[in-house]
């Protein structure tokens, strides 16, 4: 064990630090980033190209497919630059979930033909599992794929498809037979979002915004060369998905981000002449908080570390994502209590920053979603199931 | 002490909980929502057809003469329909300003508009600045003959932008933080001078920034006593704490049970979610953070009305408290309910979350848990 950072790492952080610096267009974030309309799409696509140029928009992945061969530490430390500038995470669909499936999993014509424009984020991914039916019980889908001659017919729905509006690709699990268990009959397609007979659903949440979607399939036809790996077996390419997904859910990065955005707020604003950050309580609530995070920043780097050596990550991924939202929606619900009266104010014909407190919007926004954050990618009271399960062995 | 409704507080319940039956359910409510007064007119007249808008005023005024209990058993029915009309700013706010204040000619004149539904109000407190300091203000009043000229701004002023009327806190002596030197003036919104802002909150109640430009306010349209408007303040918050702590329990014990009944309808794993131990004893949690908070507000209404039996500080200790384990359960209530529903919860479609948005405001209004807990201690713990 060595846990000090040696002068190739402090290095490696001046560089990441100074390339976000210059290459990150931080007006255009605070314009559209936050928000999930507008040119948030270009926007977010821009800056994943800046990192592609670089040669860094994919550290996880292995160096042969274009990963960037970073040791853990320095993965560690780019994460924690992205935090203390607040730069937004990629776009996970691709990059950390659909991309490592294909990789491990696709034949060599699905690599040449996916990753690289998943790399360019020249394709924009989203994720087909949910179905109203079918949620912390993913295994019991009932979306149809059935073969016929070159084609699968898929019939069926999808649902909580975040930005399935503006995506090229979804990737889909959908049931190709009928076996007694569940598990067992599921496939893993990639669907050209452009094909005849795939409707698009908005799905407004209660932060008033459009990033969810339902996703109808009629009579589509799919290439039995976009199926992964073999028919009824993609339960095990899904659940190694899960695991991927369940970890970046943590975001410690956007935790750290948005903690250093509370704490800049808070020491900003006023009661009764006197600063809120200077206020006994609320620093209880805030240390709370923060001392979690650090202990969750190094719960990560130990993750990856044992990622670093056997390869997939196992059922910690479960505790990171408890964790890791656990700690999203404390800083939210923070957030929302610094705004007091002015965060339940919603934009429209009201000025920005009418009120004074031009963060109030953004909090109420980031808690009402940010209470998503426990139930998507598998309910926290189902992870729980899985540590009490696979770690804990009872 | 009985903790049973009279004969007449029964009829009272049941007249508001088949209104929202019949006349407030979800859509009703989401048609309101999209109107351009962001109230319904027609809804605000039965109000006063039925009796509600005179029930906290005395019966020389045209008032029924009632209890705070009564508003409190109104207050419960009409958060489960989470109601957008401007009750609290109309009725309680601006309304039992004027009751508590002396100013008997003011009284004459708007307490009856209020009572027959033609009058709206709204009480204009909060500044941008100003937090949950409600003496925290900028807005001057200077004297001119027998005017106060004012001007200043107000934020987040609920109702302001339907309102015929205004009563608003500015200051006329001291420093900006100072608790005394505050006065209460009542103006009409449409006097030369006054711009409202109007805008919608989440809860889907209308606010309004307003602000004021050299208005002129005649000195008869003080309420209370010049520079001692914090008195009536301190007097109005706790009516107003308890009919929104009554409002957030009714709207707490909805969530239960609609999150009770989805979790027994909703399978997954081959079995309701109800059946799964982990969510049992979060239903379980919230039903005792409903009761709990149906106690405090006995607690808080039995301590409102005994002042002279119980000390003035064991009676702001059961109102702080109060707030503190409300807004805790509301919180954990509320937010518990969008996480059984799940995705469903999420969605703006449903009605859970728009529940939750207002048990948010709510907790807001007055104080949050950590500010009056803060006060608690202040009166609990002295060494």
């Amino acid at each position: 064990m060595d846990v000090k950072f040696t002068n190739d790492d402090l290095a490696f952080r001046d560089e990441v630090r100074t390339f976000f610096e210059e290459q990150f267009d931080f007006d255009l974030a605070k314009r559209v980033l936050n928000d999930k309309s507008g040119d948030y799409k270009s926007a977010i696509v821009a800056w994943q190209k800046k990192l592609y140029e670089k040669g860094w928009i994919a550290p996880g992945w292995p160096v042969e497919y274009g990963g960037t061969g970073w040791t853990i530490t320095q993965r560690y430390i780019f994460e924690c630059e992205k935090g203390r500038l607040g730069i937004p995470d990629a776009v996970p669909f691709g990059l950390k979930m659909v991309g490592p499936v294909i990789y491990t999993f696709g034949n060599e014509q699905q690599k040449e033909k996916f990753l690289p424009r998943i790399l360019s984020s020249d394709d924009w991914w989203c994720q087909g599992y949910s179905e109203p039916g079918a949620g912390s019980d993913l295994a019991s889908l009932q979306t149809s794929a059935e073969l016929e001659g070159e084609n699968y017919i898929v019939n069926g729905q999808k649902v909580w498809t975040t930005f399935a509006q503006f995506a090229d690709w979804i990737f889909c699990l959908v049931r190709t037979s009928k076996e007694i268990r569940k598990q067992q009959g599921i496939s893993f397609l990639l669907i050209d979002m452009e094909s005849p007979g795939v409707s698009v659903k908005p799905i407004i949440t209660i932060d008033g915004k459009h990033s969810l979607n339902e996703v109808l399939f009629e009579n589509v036809k799919v290439p039995i060369e976009n199926l992964i790996g073999e028919q009824d077996k993609g339960w095990t390419y899904a659940k190694a998905l899960l695991i991927h997904e369940r970890a970046g859910i943590a975001e410690v990065a956007d935790s750290r981000s948005n903690l250093n955005s509370l704490k800049l707020h808070a020491a900003a604003e006023i009661s009764g002449g006197v600063p809120i950050l200077a206020d006994p309580v609320f620093q209880m609530r805030l240390s709370d908080v923060e001392t979690e995070l650090m202990a969750l920043e190094y719960t990560e780097l130990r993750a990856l570390a044992s990622m670093a050596e056997g390869g997939m990550p196992g059922p910690e991924s479960s505790f990171l994502k408890i964790k890791g939202t656990e700690i999203r929606q404390a800083i939210s619900e923070l957030a929302l209590q610094l705004v007091a009266y002015y965060g339940g104010s919603l934009e429209g014909n009201l000025d920005p920053g009418a009120l004074g407190h031009d963060f109030a919007s953004k909090a109420r926004v980031d808690y009402m979603y940010g209470r998503a954050a426990s139930i998507y990618g598998g309910s926290n009271e189902v992870q729980r199931n899985v540590i009490a399960k696979m770690v804990l062995g009872v | 002490m009985n903790f049973k409704l009279s004969e007449e507080q029964s009829m009272l319940k049941e007249s508001v909980t088949r209104f929202i039956r019949e006349r407030y359910d979800f859509d009703q409510r989401k048609q309101i929502i999209k109107s351009e007064e962001g109230y319904s007119p027609d809804c605000w007249a039965t109000f006063a057809e039925l009796g509600w808008l005179s029930i906290p005023f005395a019966e020389e005024y045209g008032g029924f003469g009632g209890t705070i209990e009564d508003v409190a058993i109104v207050m419960e029915e009409m958060g489960k329909g989470i109601i957008v009309e401007p009750y609290v700013p109309t009725v309680l706010m601006f309304g039992q300003l004027l009751a508590l204040s002396q100013n008997n000619e003011l009284k004459s004149e708007y307490i009856p508009k209020i009572i027959d539904g033609s009058y709206l109000g709204a009480f204009a407190f909060l500044e941008r600045q100003s937090r949950y300091e409600i003496t925290d203000i900028r807005t001057k009043a200077t004297v001119q003959d027998d005017n106060y000229i004012v001007n200043g701004e107000k934020a987040v002023v609920y109702g302001a932008g339907n309102a015929n009327a205004l009563i608003i806190t500015v200051r006329t002596s001291g420093e900006q933080f100072d608790r005394d030197g505050v006065t209460l003036l009542l103006l009409e919104s449409d006097w030369p001078g006054v711009e409202t802002k109007p805008y919608q909150m989440m809860d889907g109640q209308m606010a309004a920034n307003v602000t004021f430009n050299n208005v002129s306010v005649p000195q008869s349209n003080v309420l209370g006593s010049v520079d001692a408007g914090a008195e009536l303040m301190e007097a109005l918050v706790p009516l107003v704490i308890l009919a929104t702590s009554a409002e957030a329990l009714g709207i707490m014990s909805v969530l239960n049970e609609l999150t009770i009944s989805y979790a027994n309808t909703r399978n997954q794993f081959g079995a309701p979610i109800s059946s799964f131990q982990a969510l049992q004893h979060r239903m379980v949690d919230n039903f005792m953070a409903v009761e709990q908070s149906r106690s405090m507000l006995y607690r808080g209404l039995c301590a409102y009305g005994e002042e002279e039996a119980e000390t003035p500080i064991e009676c702001l200790r059961s109102l702080h408290a109060m707030k503190v384990i409300i807004s805790k359960s509301a919180k954990r209530v509320g937010e518990d309910a969008v996480q059984i529903h799940g995705g469903m919860g999420m969605t703006d479609e449903l009605n859970i979350g728009h529940y939750l948005k207002r048990l948010i405001s709510i907790n807001t209004l007055f104080g949050d848990a950590d500010f009056h807990q803060k006060k608690f201690n202040e009166l609990s713990y002295k060494t």
